[in-house]
């Protein structure tokens, strides 16, 4: 009898198989996947207005419309894309630029992506053309997004105040209702925040000039900058989710942990 | 080693026995003249070697309660490190402190001095988390060690008041973490705070006037956190201590229960005594605790109070959570819907909130409370139990344990809804619909299922008694038969199997006495009878000696008879073969 025979009653045998059996399925799995085709069209440099609106009708006016008017679903129960005119072009640069649009499926709400259809001279082109329709946000120049000009403690204050909400505390995402939700706001870029600030994406309200200046939302890019780069003092995070994961980190890992060691002991012979 | 504690049949012929007297070393004698001068003094001998010689039996299971022990005093012992620097003031201060990101924002003493802990006393951050850490691990492992002592029955007569003891400690226990996580004075605890107060608002009536006596005046005011620092270093600790203190005592007193096995009765307790055994076991257990306890502490973050940022009214943060154990009311309050809010002569009732904030809390420790009570008027058992019971031969307990424990983990889950809403991409409104009407449907189907496996688990014990274990060894007779050899357990495990007691239904009395007379006591019983058949009216019972003597002699004489003679033939001429 050899050792492998000796051992395939053992407790644990059907566990292991289990383990080897899922690792192998896993394996072979990410060895045949099919690879995301990549059809990403390498357009020429194009600043004009004119290179924008062929690029938007290529690819947005399905939903958006010919002209940016917005169109309607084909039931004409829900809006397909809303119009566009006055978004800016810090809209556009923030709705692709994150990878949001154009939405791959219809859904409660665009997700962020770090596949970009676009490049930056094409976003930059599309921006061009929806600003050209009606006066909107530009995106924000370099220095009004530069995390090092800003106050993060008066950052801080204003998160607090006006974004942690949804955002949570530490900009780790919650949750709205019926599906939709405040995304992550960890390793966001500056521009992209102070897009979302000014032109209010999805289900965010507008944050303009007067409700919070420039200034300011440069000190906010600044505070969230400082959750980025600040190491965590107390070990892992969990998610900067509060005391949900905490407890059950608890239950799981805390007590799995304990009653091993008191089952472990209690095996003890005196 | 064993020892019994009743006295034994044959003791009269170790009479004479006893420990072999050696002449004491010179250390030993030290010791021994100085615990003489003590006992000269004190006379602690007597108690102490009493204590010391104690048997305690042993499983996992029963050092459920010591992680919860261990974690309360690590809490204690990091607790007081922890109020050397504490500043428990709602005074206004600016920060100046190390870390950077906070620098110059307005905040409490109370948070300033958090933040203190935190960054500039050496060691401070990490007696926090273990502090932290401590208290969660504390009510985690008090409500397992409820679980076991539920289930296993060893609530029963006369252990009851150590129940209610401990239900009124593990309500203590919730509390007292409460207010510990509402003294930091960070946004998460304010935003706890501010919770509580809208809580006792809704108590008819007098809640107004409750919040204003709790908060000295409006919310949020200076005086709470003072109040709860009193309540959470020095008031509730003392209650739990003493309670604590009780309930060891009691079970020093009333003797530790012991799982059924050969050689453990109703009247003894087998296994080892705290000296030196329990001494070490427990001692080495405390320290594997603290050890776990502070591995964590430094590994994994918990109220990360810096990123919270200062308390103000008017912010709140997505994911604002009580710690777990609060989570149940929590989730209540997540479930009640809005329409229950309504307006009486100009008052308004907030049934959305105060069955939820104010009733739960205190009636799910009442109901645990209670519990022993109900069960002994239904069984109308009067007698003492020191053996526990196995789950699955308590099948309609089992499910009624089962059956809170789901609802309450369909409150708890419901408290963490947005939580799982994100990270699971589902809708909250569709995850609050589902926990609502899971709070109601869940229970049943648990009780039932559970008390399906219970009664099934029993049919398989009875089998296994009856006929054995399948061997997986098929043996073919010499004229060509095949069976396969059924297994009889060894007595010892077969005991654990029987031991328990048959159980039945209460005979309901006749309504009516001899002379035809209405008993007073009638409806009571017709009440108890049917608690009664409830309980026990699927009972399976345990195999009893002669269902066994019958089952040996013809239910399957095919297998066991033929079958044990043809092994014995095989074995007698294979003298080289198995055993």
């Amino acid at each position: 009898m050899n050792a492998l025979a000796a051992r395939r009653r053992h407790p644990a045998a059907i566990a292991v198989l289990l383990m080897i059996g899922l690792f192998l399925t896993g394996a072979v799995y990410a060895a045949v996947a099919p690879e995301p085709a990549d059809a990403t069209t390498q357009a020429l440099p194009a600043q004009s207005v004119a290179e924008g609106k062929a690029l938007f009708r290529a690819n947005c006016a399905s939903c958006h419309g010919l002209n940016a008017e917005g169109r309607q679903t084909g039931t004409g129960d829900q809006i397909a894309g809303p119009p566009l005119a006055g978004v800016g072009a810090a809209a556009v640069d923030f709705q692709v630029g994150t990878g949001r649009m154009p939405m791959t499926q219809p859904g409660v709400q665009a997700m962020r992506s770090d596949d970009v259809k676009f490049t930056d001279e094409q976003i930059a082109a599309m921006g061009a053309y929806i600003a050209s329709l009606a006066p909107g946000p530009s995106v924000p120049s370099d220095e009004a997004v530069d995390p090092t000009k800003g106050d993060a403690a008066v950052g801080g204050e204003l998160f607090r105040v006006n974004c942690a909400m949804c955002h949570n505390f530490a900009g780790s995402g919650g949750a709205l209702t019926r599906g939709k939700y405040a995304p992550s706001l960890r390793d966001v870029t500056g521009k992209h925040i102070y897009e979302a600030m000014a032109t209010g994406p999805q289900s965010m309200p507008v944050f303009n000039d007067s409700n919070i200046t420039p200034e300011n939302k440069r000190d906010v890019i600044a505070f969230l900058d400082t959750l980025d780069q600040e190491p965590s003092p107390g070990g892992l995070t969990l998610g900067s989710l509060g005391p949900v994961t905490e407890g059950l980190f608890a239950w799981v890992f805390g007590l799995g942990i304990l009653v091993g060691c008191a089952v472990w002991l209690g095996s003890k012979a005196a | 080693m064993s020892t019994t504690a009743n006295q034994r049949p044959a003791d009269a012929l170790r009479t004479g026995d006893g420990p072999r007297h050696v002449a004491p070393s010179a250390g030993a004698k030290k010791i021994g003249g100085l615990a003489g001068w003590v006992d000269d003094r004190t006379g602690a001998a007597k108690p102490v070697g009493y204590l010391m010689k104690k048997v305690f039996p042993d499983h996992w299971s029963f050092m459920l309660g010591e992680i919860a022990m261990y974690s309360m005093i690590i809490c204690l012992i990091t607790g007081a490190f922890l109020t050397f620097w504490f500043v428990p003031s709602a005074g206004h201060t600016v920060y100046d402190g190390s870390y950077v990101p906070l620098r110059g924002v307005e905040m409490s003493e109370a948070y300033a001095s958090t933040l203190h802990i935190s960054f500039d006393i050496k060691g401070g951050l990490i007696i926090r988390q273990i502090h932290h850490w401590a208290a969660l691990m504390f009510v985690v492992a008090l409500v397992v060690h409820m679980f076991r002592v539920f289930f296993t029955g060893a609530f029963r007569k006369p252990r009851e008041i150590n129940w209610v003891i401990g239900s009124v400690l593990a309500l203590l226990a919730i509390v007292e973490g409460f207010a510990g996580y509402s003294l930091p004075d960070d946004l998460l605890s304010g935003t706890g705070i501010r919770a509580m107060a809208g809580f006792v608002q809704t108590a008819p009536v007098i809640g107004s006037y409750l919040v204003y006596g709790i908060f000295g005046g409006p919310f949020p005011g200076e005086m709470i956190i003072p109040r709860l620092y009193s309540a959470h270093v020095l008031l509730i600790p003392a209650i739990l201590i003493g309670l604590f203190t009780a309930h060891i005592a009691l079970v020093a007193l009333q003797k530790h229960t012991q799982f059924p096995g050969p050689g453990r009765t109703n009247d003894n307790v087998v296994g080892y005594p705290v000296m030196p055994v329990y001494a070490a076991k427990a001692g080495g257990f405390f320290f594997i605790v603290f050890g776990v306890l502070a591995l964590i502490a430094a590994l994994v973050q918990i109220n990360p109070v810096w990123a919270y940022g200062p308390y103000d009214p008017s912010p709140v943060t997505a994911g604002s959570q009580p710690d777990w154990y609060m989570g149940f009311a929590d989730g209540a309050l997540r479930l009640l819907p809005g329409w229950l809010e309504f307006t009486v002569f100009g008052f308004t009732v907030s049934m959305n909130i105060f069955p939820g904030a104010l009733i739960l809390l205190p009636l799910v420790y009442v109901i645990l409370g209670a519990y022993p009570f109900v069960e002994r008027w239904v069984t109308g058992d009067e007698r003492e139990h020191h053996l526990l019971e196995r789950p699955r031969n308590a099948p309609v307990r089992t499910g009624i344990g089962m059956a809170g424990i789901t609802a309450y983990t369909v409150l708890l889950f419901a408290s963490g809804n947005d939580i799982m809403a994100i990270k699971l991409g589902m809708s909250i409104n569709d995850l609050t619909w589902f926990f609502r009407v899971g709070f109601f449907v869940l229970p049943v189907v648990v009780f039932w299922v559970t008390k399906r496996v219970c009664l099934s688990l029993q049919r398989r014990d009875r089998d296994t008694v009856l006929h054995g274990r399948e061997s997986g060894t098929i043996i073919r007779t010499p004229d060509g038969r095949f069976f396969e050899r059924h297994e009889a357990g060894l007595p010892e495990d077969q005991w654990v199997l029987v031991q328990h007691e048959a159980v039945a239904p209460l005979e309901l009395e006749p309504e009516v006495d001899e002379h035809g007379v209405a008993r007073p006591a009638a409806r009571k019983d017709r009440m108890r009878a049917r608690l009664s058949r409830f309980y026990f009216a699927d009972a399976v019972n345990p195999v009893t000696p002669a269902e066994l003597a019958a089952a040996h002699h013809h239910g399957h004489e095919t297998e066991a008879l033929e079958g044990s003679q043809a092994a014995g033939e095989i074995e007698s001429a294979e003298p080289a073969g198995r055993h």
